[in-house]
């Protein structure tokens, strides 16, 4: 992807952005400050969390199951609020204590 | 397109990509992915000024994994018209298939700058899907009461003080004004409520004309409440019956989500900081003028539809 000019004459005509999805390259995971970590064990596979994220940084696999994205998780904790099993928990990030 | 029964019938390919700028908590990317599910492809999505537009096209980023295009506040439904008559020529003269058009506008692109605009696309009957997503102020340019601010809600200019206790005019009844028009379907949403608003969106979207769906946005930034607490404001909202889910199909009134044990009214209030005015006693008097009209506007719809308590 080439999303980088050296000059404006390289703009495309009207700021057309001819790529689609090109804010992947924008990690909005550094925005967090706390970190949704999630038990698989106690996981029910019930989707809420996948259905409510607003990213969407929760990804939808196989059987159900689900997984979180920390590239562009932005830790607003809707998922852990949703979660009617308290799978998801929420942790201060960047510190073991 | 087809109906839903529970959650895992929601399909799991998204096209709005993560990496927006949209604030944590959020409640509008909800029913930007459920309508790019539930609308088959093509589609085009047609996008007014607004916290949607301003934070997934940051150039050179787009979240956009579909056809988009941006217009000012005030001309968003115009646009769409205009896209709508130039695929059905398309179509006529060469045998394209026509896509489905999507408008995206926010409170502050319908209520008030694009009112005028989405009654003529209404008015001559463009087959398009308008969605309004409701934050309830314009939350982008920095919490400016709308005319879809709720009565009493306090925002930069309408604070909550000595002089005045928040907004003092009710909210503009959105989904009564597309029905005036004579739209064929038109519903409210709400994020709380996934199984029932991916169903109105299958049917809005499948049914030809111009269609109405209002969203209810819950905005942490806005509304003062913490950002994890989103979806549980917008499941008050219907308890309480300040946001009734409901649908106009063809002329039939049903309630979608039935009510039967309200919630009191100070639960949702006290949740959020632009609210919480209302709870001093001094104040009193407006917070029986609210539940006054919840109430009312509630035995209104449950007439309309024929439907008993």
């Amino acid at each position: 992807m080439s999303i980088r000019w050296k000059s404006w004459k390289e703009l495309p005509l009207g700021m057309v952005i001819p790529e689609p999805a090109t804010s992947l390259e924008f990690k909005t995971g550094s925005w967090r400050a706390l970190k949704p970590v999630l038990d698989e064990n106690k996981c029910i596979r019930c989707l809420l969390c996948w259905v409510h994220c607003p990213e969407p940084a929760i990804e939808r696999l196989e059987g159900d199951r689900v997984r979180i994205d920390y590239n562009y998780c932005k830790g607003c904790g809707i998922c852990a609020n949703v979660c009617p099993v308290h799978a998801i928990e929420m942790v201060m990030e960047g510190g073991e204590e | 397109m087809n109906q839903i029964k529970t959650l895992r019938d929601i399909p799991t390919r998204e096209q709005l990509a993560p990496g927006h700028r949209l604030c944590a908590g959020c409640g509008i990317p909800q029913i930007v992915r459920f309508v790019l599910k539930a609308v088959p492809d093509p589609k085009v999505v047609v996008n007014a000024t607004g916290c949607l537009e301003v934070a997934t096209t940051i150039f050179p980023y787009t979240s956009w994994k579909v056809p988009w295009i941006h217009n000012a506040f005030e001309n968003v439904a115009a646009t769409a018209s205009g896209i709508e008559a130039a695929f059905k020529i398309m179509e006529k003269k060469r045998g394209r298939r026509k896509p489905r058009i999507i408008a995206f506008g926010g409170d502050g692109g319908t209520f008030d700058i694009g009112l005028q605009a989405l009654s003529g696309a209404l008015e001559r009957g463009h087959d398009l899907l308008y969605i309004c997503y409701d934050n309830e102020a314009y939350m982008n340019t920095g919490i400016q009461r709308s005319g879809a601010t709720p009565k009493g809600a306090s925002t930069t200019t309408s604070p909550a003080g000595r002089v005045i206790p928040g907004k003092l005019e009710r909210k503009k009844d959105l989904i009564s004004i597309a029905i005036a028009h004579g739209v064929k379907y038109a519903a409210t949403l709400n994020p709380a409520y996934p199984v029932d608003m991916y169903n109105k969106i299958v049917k809005a979207a499948s049914t030809s004309g111009p269609t109405v769906l209002h969203y209810f946005t819950p905005c942490p930034t806005g509304w003062y409440f913490d950002p994890s607490r989103s979806i549980e404001v917008a499941r008050l909202a219907v308890q309480t019956r300040i946001w009734p889910l409901y649908e106009y199909d063809n002329g039939v009134y049903r309630i979608t989500v039935m009510v039967k044990k309200p919630r009191p009214i100070e639960d949702y209030f006290k949740l959020q900081g632009r609210f919480r005015h209302l709870l001093k006693p001094e104040n009193k008097w407006l917070l029986d003028e609210i539940k006054k009209e919840v109430e009312e506007n509630w035995n209104r719809l449950l007439k309309l539809s024929g439907a008993s308590t």
